[in-house]
């Protein structure tokens, strides 16, 4: 597909930031990866179902504007942290969906050679040091890689995702003021779904907005609409310029909505059926991106057909790869607790 | 004065150990509550700070938990932290990131990772501390595949152990019976490494093995001395490492005295003696004893706050003599 034309161009500066800094190439690339974490997981999901994994997993379907967005302004070396929702991260920052599918299944050319699973998704050569599986778990761990970027002066700036679960842990509160105090190149991350588990923030939280808990620690708080790629990119990119500035630490909530439940043993009782169909309907993340960008002239119907083909693809092909992988020997058991062992 | 000689005390040798790594690999630094110009709680890190600078000496807010997970975040992403809790008794607000994160990381990523982190822990009663500053806490994370756990007890160990530690690749967490902090002993000059997982005969003997950890192996040498004049003659070996464990020095020198008396500081019941007397139970040793395996541990209490109550609550030289003798006697 060839670049934006000329009259696209001229007509960008009226265009939200994203549509100013990105080229069209690189947006509908957006696009592609939107759809390839929700394929990814609508295709563990089945897998699941079926029973080619086991365990639990948590979808993200419908905050794929979030990953992406926090991502976009990222360099490959940056660094990010992640959670037990972290399927959508691990693709934003790079990662490849058979090698991810092959770990799902357990198979030893996943990511973590099938000791992790979907809790701890990682990819360390694309930056993405892990999914956690305790809430918060990731938050200091994120300041301890940026405070090594500080001390090797490597550049890196590290986002650390986390729920609004997350918010009410000490860890979150321990992490944001020593990263605060020794002005990290680190930017948190909470990507607010409106419910830890079954407890609405409401029922949680004593803040209206987590964001004003930057307050406490002298750092810019920040809200955007999650489910809008162009806030959230626009935020982080504001973000990442003031961290690798030396200037500190950023707190963005990113508000949006889990179209699933919380796992699979989820029966949804805390939520309104007309809840969760009004977010799927009118705030799906990618039908609001796809719609910009067809609206913006950037891609038209073809161009999205052959972007959902390309997609479905993907899919098929990493789940035959990692159906088609070796299940490690049971005589591996041992390996990766100590690195003398392997 | 003369160097084969020279003479450290054990807080002064873990100080001496800290430096070196220091100068020798940019990538060391030190982070804890007030180890900068305090000088530590116990006085272990001193003066660094104005040699290294408070980037490197690093004071931290009152955060053991935020404070051990960036510790575990700079390691895995190419720095060699060593993180001092102010207590040991502290390692219960740190321990999400020390059992979940810092043990557990390498292995959930299927080795893409390595966690070298170095974590300190003033441990042990006699102080008048009372029951929050006192414990000996280390078999609780001797429980934990990942992390290794050592309790060096002489002033050479804990500078041969600690560089040991901190060239390591993985967790390795050091329990340091506060009582030491002050005795001492022949340090050699520079740079050396006492390896992990080692145990040390202390003392030989024919008659009972004494496996002991931290100052119970000063306390068991005591005992060994004062029953010599009875006739009665003990091995003492200084288990110094309780994860990985050393079985073999273990197993060989009960295979020799036919006897064991396992002292430890910490709460008795689900302690490393009972490790320890599994470990002898389940291997070819056990056809060796001529007597019942003995524990001599912590009382089944919180340390209390008034000396005698709290001498009383860990085994003491008298308590060991007893123990030792009453075993080689074959008295129950």
């Amino acid at each position: 597909m060839a670049g934006a034309s000329k009259a696209v161009v001229d007509s960008r500066a009226n265009l939200p930031f994203v549509y100013r800094q990105y080229s069209p190439e690189q947006l509908r690339q957006v696009l592609h990866k939107m759809y390839l974490i929700r394929r990814f997981e609508e295709g563990a999901e089945e897998c699941y179902m079926r029973g080619l994994i086991h365990g639990t997993m948590h979808l993200s379907i419908g905050q794929e504007a979030s990953a992406m967005g926090i991502c976009m302004p990222l360099a490959e070396d940056d660094q990010i942290t992640s959670t037990h929702r972290g399927h959508g991260h691990c693709i934003a920052k790079g990662a490849e969906v058979s090698r991810m599918f092959a770990e799902f299944f357990g198979k030893t050319t996943g990511y973590c050679k099938g000791r992790g699973g979907s809790m701890h998704i990682a990819d360390v050569a694309k930056g993405n040091l892990g999914a956690n599986g305790i809430v918060a778990g990731g938050i200091p761990i994120a300041v301890g890689a940026a405070l090594s970027s500080k001390r090797m002066k490597t550049g890196k700036v590290v986002v650390s995702f986390f729920g609004d679960g997350a918010n009410n842990e000490g860890a979150f509160h321990e992490a944001l003021n020593m990263a605060a105090i020794w002005k990290l190149p680190v930017i948190f991350v909470c990507e607010n779904n409106g419910y830890g588990m079954s407890t609405s923030t409401a029922r949680s939280t004593a803040v209206k907005n987590i964001a004003e808990r930057a307050a406490a620690y002298s750092m810019p708080g920040v809200i955007v609409n999650g489910n809008i790629f162009s806030e959230v990119a626009e935020a982080s990119f504001k973000a990442v310029e003031r961290a690798r500035a030396g200037e500190g630490p950023t707190l963005i909530e990113s508000k949006t909505y889990r179209h699933r439940g919380h796992s699979k043993s989820d029966r949804n009782r805390y939520r309104t059926k007309e809840e969760i169909e009004d977010w799927m309907a009118n705030r799906d993340p990618i039908t609001l991106f796809e719609t910009e960008l067809r609206d913006f002239g950037f891609i038209d119907d073809q161009g999205i057909q052959a972007i959902r083909d390309a997609v479905a693809k993907e899919i098929a092909d990493g789940i035959e790869f990692a159906k088609a992988s070796p299940a490690p020997e049971i005589a591996t058991l041992q390996n990766y607790v100590y690195t003398e062992h392997a | 004065m003369d160097a084969a000689v020279r003479e450290l005390s054990y807080a002064q040798a873990i100080q001496e150990a800290m430096a070196i790594a220091m100068d020798m690999d940019e990538r060391v630094f030190l982070m804890g509550e007030d180890i900068g110009v305090y000088g530590g709680a116990f006085q272990v890190t001193g003066d660094l700070v104005e040699r290294y600078g408070t980037d490197r000496v690093i004071d931290t807010p009152i955060s053991e938990l935020g404070g051990a997970g960036v510790a575990v975040g700079a390691a895995v992403t190419g720095m060699r932290p060593i993180f001092e809790f102010q207590f040991s008794d502290f390692a219960t607000l740190g321990m999400e990131q020390i059992v979940n994160q810092a043990a557990k990381m390498r292995f959930m990523l299927g080795g893409e990772v390595s966690v070298p982190v170095v974590m300190r822990f003033p441990a042990g009663s006699g102080t008048g501390a009372a029951a929050q500053h006192s414990q000996s806490l280390e078999a609780w994370l001797g429980h934990v595949p990942g992390l290794k756990v050592i309790q060096p007890v002489t002033p050479h160990d804990a500078k041969g152990m600690l560089l040991a530690a901190i060239a390591d690749p993985d967790p390795v967490m050091i329990f340091e019976h506060k009582l030491l902090y002050k005795m001492k002993g022949h340090v050699p000059e520079g740079h050396y490494t006492v390896p992990i997982g080692k145990a040390e005969i202390r003392r030989e003997g024919r008659d009972l093995t004494i496996v002991a950890t931290s100052i119970m192996v000063q306390k068991a040498l005591d005992a060994a001395a004062a029953l010599e004049g009875e006739g009665i003659d003990i091995e003492v070996v200084d288990l110094r490492t309780i994860r990985p464990i050393d079985r073999q020095t273990i197993i060989d020198s009960v295979k020799k005295t036919s006897r064991l008396l396992c002292v430890y500081e910490a709460v008795k019941t689900l302690g490393i003696g009972a490790e320890v007397s599994a470990l002898v139970a389940e291997s070819e040793a056990f056809d060796y004893l001529d007597a019942p395996i003995v524990r001599l541990g912590g009382a089944e209490t919180p340390i209390p706050y008034n000396p005698d109550l709290e001498k009383a609550t860990v085994p003491q030289v008298p308590d060991i003599i007893t123990a030792a003798r009453d075993l080689v006697k074959g008295v129950r």
